[in-house]
């Protein structure tokens, strides 16, 4: 393994510092325990709390500010943080208008989420994302993971928290937007978890791995690598098939936004080449592309890969996709 | 049951994470996301370094402060289930714990496993190993039985409960996302628990 590390221990630490300070006109670091805010707390809103393992960046503290997140709480690299970051977190908002968990639907996400809540004097909800369309929801599974899409719920939510919505409208929307997001993704090598020293999977030269996470976990099925519009091709009938099975129709006049995202091991040139290939598959499929973003937005370390998400618009998402956002990672209308 | 005994258990269950790395970290790379084996040690190794704060305290205040470290330092869905389990273990014993309340303590801490992981017994998770090793050491105290056999017993049925997870489908947990594909491997949480277990019955011997 080759990767910029000073101590195994504290690589996450050691990021987050230079992330802070890099961004220290939007964001504040708390040590012990960790959790970052923006820079200027404001009480009078929702707040809206999400978090997660690291090795997703820019997800989820790269969307702190104006417009979006106000708290991340990172945990260890692919480990959900524990219920005292969160905790503190909330304690030091002291928000009036109660809180909002965003949580991607992982066990370990979930259940540390949950035991903070639980340990809480505020007012809050929480929305699960799983626009993951590649475990199929059975009673074989935990349910469907949060990927991707969550950067879109965490957009549109944070625009609603900061026009001055409540609690129980951020919640509504949070869960709309999930439900209009679908995602699939696709790896064509491992990452290395920087404490584990080697790949978390193994693959062949010639393999991907289709539906893959965005923790290297496995997917639907291990393929060979083909041409990227034919694997965009059964990318797209896999979300397709999703919206379908939620009734929801991409024919919508006000049309979708598509967001190709990087896992980022894989260039912006691949990401584009995957983009069109998409683009000119939805034009058959009379499908609108209103809104886009291509770039490494939800990672997986240095996994190399791509994941696509569509997200069906209707006016209410695209008045709060479009407002202005001031955050290290995604930022417009300012 | 003695702080001294509980803390003789801690070193002893570190030494076994740390000797079982490779096989722990070849199961969860098979099924899993790989960061299993690395959370419970940073786990075990948070409750180890708290040892002479618990010296000084009665065994249900110990395993309380196990529990909070648990929680505070693991994270994923380990903490919070292994955290779980000793806050409701503490809830059920007291300064002075024997066998029927440890074991009444232990049914407790698995049931709030099951709650918190909203899982049961054959969904291949920890809990393979958990749930028959508790009904066995419920059944065991309440016979009124004698050490060797208790700790052959509980061993062997740990041993079993891992062994079983091998040949299910996973339905709880990350390797969930597998299905079919996880047939075949044991489940790393069941491995990490029934070596924890069979380490406890070594330093009971």
């Amino acid at each position: 393994m080759k990767k910029f590390i000073n101590k195994t221990d504290d690589f996450i630490i050691d990021s987050l510092k230079g992330f802070a300070n890099a961004h220290n006109n939007l964001v504040t670091l708390n040590l012990n325990p960790i959790f970052v805010t923006r820079k200027e707390i404001n009480p009078n809103k929702v707040l809206l709390v999400s978090g997660g393992g690291s090795g997703h960046e820019p997800l989820h503290t790269g969307y702190i500010g104006k417009g979006m997140l106000d708290v991340a709480c990172p945990g260890h690299v692919f480990t959900s943080p524990t219920p005292d970051q969160m905790i503190a977190a909330v304690e030091k908002c002291q928000p009036k208008l109660g809180v909002l968990f965003i949580v991607k639907n992982y066990s370990g996400d979930v259940m540390n989420f949950e035991m903070a809540s639980e340990m809480i004097d505020f007012d809050h909800q929480t929305v699960l994302t799983n626009d993951d369309a590649a475990v199929i929801n059975s009673s074989y599974t935990t349910g469907r993971r949060g990927v991707a899409g969550t950067l879109i719920v965490e957009k549109v939510v944070g625009s609603h928290a900061e026009a001055g919505g409540d609690l129980s409208s951020c919640k509504e929307l949070g869960d709309k937007v999930n439900h209009h997001c679908s995602s699939i993704g696709v790896a064509l090598s491992s990452c290395i978890i920087p404490a584990a020293g080697k790949p978390t999977f193994d693959i062949g030269i010639d393999e991907i791995e289709f539906g893959v996470g965005i923790h290297g976990e496995p997917g639907r099925k291990r393929d060979k690598i083909r041409m990227a519009h034919h694997i965009v091709e059964d990318m797209l009938s896999a979300i397709l098939k999703d919206f379908d099975e939620k009734s929801l129709d991409l024919k919508d006049p006000r049309g979708i936004l598509l967001l190709v995202n990087g896992f980022s091991g894989t260039p912006l040139s691949e990401l584009y080449l995957i983009y069109q290939a998409v683009s000119e598959k939805l034009e058959e499929k009379q499908i609108y592309i209103s809104r886009s973003l291509v770039g490494n937005y939800t990672t997986a370390l240095d996994m190399a890969g791509a994941s696509i998400t569509m997200c069906l618009l209707d006016d209410e998402i695209k008045k709060h996709w479009d407002s202005s956002v001031l955050t290290s990672n995604l930022r417009w209308g300012y | 049951m003695t702080n001294g005994f509980i803390i003789k258990c801690i070193d002893s269950v570190v030494q076994t994470i740390l000797n079982s790395e490779e096989e722990i970290e070849f199961l969860d790379r098979a099924i899993g996301d790989g960061d299993h084996y690395i959370n419970i040690k940073r786990g075990s190794i948070a409750v180890q370094s708290i040892k002479s704060e618990l010296t000084t305290l009665p065994p249900d205040q110990a395993f309380k402060k196990i529990g909070m470290t648990l929680m505070t330092s693991v994270g994923g869905a380990s903490g919070p289930l292994f955290a779980s389990f000793f806050l409701a273990l503490a809830k059920e014993t007291s300064g002075e714990t024997n066998l029927q309340q440890f074991s009444k303590g232990f049914t407790s801490g698995v049931e709030s496993i099951m709650d918190r992981g909203k899982s049961k017994l054959g969904d291949k998770t920890m809990l393979d190993v958990l749930i028959p090793v508790s009904e066995k050491l419920q059944s065991l105290a309440d016979e009124g039985c004698e050490k060797h056999q208790l700790i052959k017993e509980i061993d062997s049925v740990a041993i079993a409960g891992v062994v079983a997870t091998k040949d299910m489908m996973p339905s709880k947990g990350r390797s969930a996302g597998l299905a079919e594909r996880a047939i075949g491997h044991i489940d790393p949480g069941a491995k990490t628990c029934q070596l924890i277990i069979s380490t406890v019955c070594k330093e009971l011997k």
